[in-house]
């Protein structure tokens, strides 16, 4: 029903703004589109406003005559826009029940004793307005679509409210006689819901797809914040260090690691099982040294509160940062099962090797970061290595299943 | 000869691939969608297809179920950025002899197409994991004990694999031949495709990791 054109308008930057009676969608002079956009609220309510008020003792009437005068047309190019007579009808026709209402009802005589209901249906009326003006704003302009498309049933409505409203100036006359009076209200609420139907049923789908759409718009919103926080961020990274290809691979890796948790990884803490720990560990050593890190894992436990798993996570971590550091390896492979009573951790790279007996006595990595540690704790480590052939280090661990 | 279908939407990649593959292997058409993959094959009747999994139309799984819907018996080996057991799984069970990630090498990636052309199966490290996974618990009564269930020698092939080992390292580890190495993976991916563990799918659809 109502005009949408007029919300649509920009509501201006300046603090202040002369009211304007606009001819695009004016269904008598504008007046009432005019205010609505002054008070930011549908024309439909302004218009109702009115109509209420013109039922009791005429003010509305009077009020619209003195505001169409004292308010200046809106500039508007080329011939005038016709008049939407078929919404003018369904307002007229309304009016003119509520009107025949009135009189029946002797209400409009006693004009002080309407006047509540007036003043009531107006303030809820911009109530339920204000609710939310954006969310107002679609189902409305959803619902006028849909009316507009059905016209047969808007007149169908029109008619039967125009018929109620006529028998109420028939039995006006034996206005004693309440029984049609009260069965012509029956027609006129009848034809009211027949106009309000569609439009009750198209503000619920609007509802309902506002609704859908408003999540959509969270996930997006979501998604262009991931985007612009670590993939653009990276890009631009790249762009700087093009000249180290060392460095580009570390950030396209981390920045893949990054998107592959958001993408497929349920939110997991990483201090809580095995299996994530080392993803963990094993994300943090390839960031620090560029060397790419494929884990797999089979099985999963969760962290021992006395702390053997948390100190065979430590030696996997120094075994993965002597790779990293020492084999010249272009990649490393970490494999993490538990199966059973027993936890085994694999850490191979492809690299140069070395001579395990060579290794002086002195040298912390190997014998008491991963051996020594494991066997404090009743854990195994063992080294395989042989020079050209790369290294695998498997550490062992007994797990108690809870 | 080896003749190869690359069946991808990124053109880029496409042309990355190209360029990556060696000498061996004759690149005899590309495709970019369902319906355009489907039509090359079934005209060019390559030895195999690198399949991408995520593809406009319904994906790698809608090509594999109508070109081997159709009894072909073209290889397919899938390949994919992405490695969510859902999309590694389900490829595997739709027919593909192999999964390799995106990121491998073009050497790698030249040996992969070449043992799939034989008739072998390529299981990278991930799928290795994700199969030991998948057919680690048994609780669940078996249909078919021979399909359900992995042999003690097949176990320890995936576990090398898992590890990071190549197959030739394998065969020196368990001090078999490298053709025992692939009948053990090949007879790993029949098991894969028809095994009826309904915890398969489920598995690989609960466990949405990378």
């Amino acid at each position: 029903m109502a005009d949408q054109k007029t919300l649509a308008e920009p509501t201006g930057d300046a603090p202040y703004r002369r009211m304007m009676r606009p001819m695009e969608g004016r269904l008598i002079g504008g007046v009432a589109q005019g205010l609505a956009t002054q008070l930011s609220l549908d024309p439909v309510v302004i218009r109702l406003m009115f109509m209420l008020l013109s039922v009791v003792d005429g003010i509305g009437t009077v009020a619209y005559a003195v505001l169409w005068m004292i308010t200046p047309r809106q500039p508007y190019e080329g011939p005038a826009p016709q008049r939407d007579w078929s919404q003018l009808a369904a307002f007229s026709a309304i009016g003119m029940a509520l009107l025949a209402f009135g009189w029946i009802t002797g209400a409009s005589q006693g004009g002080l004793g309407m006047l509540p209901f007036a003043v009531g249906g107006i303030g809820a009326l911009i109530l339920w307005q204000q609710a939310d003006p954006e969310r107002r704003k679609n189902w409305v302009s959803g619902t006028s679509k849909s009316i507009r498309k059905n016209r047969v049933r808007t007149l169908l409505g029109v008619l039967l409210v125009v018929g109620g409203a006529i028998g109420f100036l028939v039995v006006q006359d034996e206005f004693a006689q309440a029984r049609p009076g009260l069965l012509f209200t029956v027609v006129v609420v009848g034809g009211l819901a027949v106009i309000a139907t569609p439009w009750l049923a198209g503000l619920w789908k609007e509802l309902q797809l506002e609704r859908r759409e408003r999540i959509r718009q969270e996930e997006r919103a979501e998604v262009a914040a991931m985007v612009h926080d670590s993939v653009l961020h990276t890009l631009t990274l790249i762009q700087r260090v093009a000249h180290d290809p060392r460095e580009v691979t570390r950030l396209a890796r981390s920045q893949e690691r990054e998107l592959r948790n958001w993408l497929y990884q349920p939110a997991q803490d990483a201090d809580a099982t095995l299996a994530a720990a080392v993803r963990r560990i094993a994300a943090e050593e390839e960031d620090a040294h560029g060397v790419p890190i494929e884990v797999v894992c089979v099985g999963d436990v969760d962290l021992d509160s006395g702390g053997r798993l948390a100190a065979m996570l430590k030696a996997a971590r120094q075994a993965m940062v002597n790779a990293a550091k020492y084999s010249e390896s272009p990649s490393i492979s970490v494999y993490a099962e538990v199966e059973g009573e027993e936890a085994t951790i694999f850490v191979k790279d492809r690299g140069k090797g070395f001579d395990l007996e060579a290794v002086p006595l002195d040298r912390m990595g190997i014998r008491q970061s991963i051996v020594g540690r494991m066997e404090r704790h009743g854990g195994t480590a063992r080294v395989r290595t042989e020079l050209g052939e790369g290294t695998e280090v498997m550490l062992t661990m007994k797990v108690e299943r809870a | 000869m080896t003749r190869v279908l690359i069946v991808d939407d990124h053109r880029l990649f496409r042309s990355g691939v190209r360029a990556e593959l060696g000498d061996s292997i004759e690149v005899v058409g590309e495709a970019e969608d369902v319906e355009s993959a489907v039509k090359a094959i079934a005209e060019q009747q390559p030895d195999v297809v690198l399949l991408d999994v995520h593809m406009p139309g319904g994906g790698g799984q809608e090509v594999l179920r109508r070109v081997l819907g159709s009894g072909s018996q073209v290889r397919f080996l899938a390949l994919s950025v992405s490695d969510a057991a859902e999309d590694v799984i389900g490829v595997i069970r739709g027919g593909a002899r192999g999964y390799v990630t995106k990121n491998i090498s073009g050497k790698e990636l030249t040996d992969a197409i070449r043992r799939v052309a034989e008739g072998d199966a390529v299981f990278s490290p991930r799928l290795a994991g994700f199969v030991l996974d998948a057919f680690a618990s048994s609780e669940a009564p078996s249909i078919d004990p021979e399909l359900d269930s992995l042999t003690q020698r097949e176990r320890e092939v995936l576990r090398l694999i898992a590890r990071g080992y190549a197959y030739k390292e394998i065969a020196k580890e368990l001090f078999i031949s490298v053709k025992t190495v692939e009948t053990h993976v090949s007879s790993v991916l029949r098991k894969l495709q028809l095994s009826n563990r309904h915890e398969l799918s489920r598995w690989a659809t609960a466990r949405r990791l990378v």
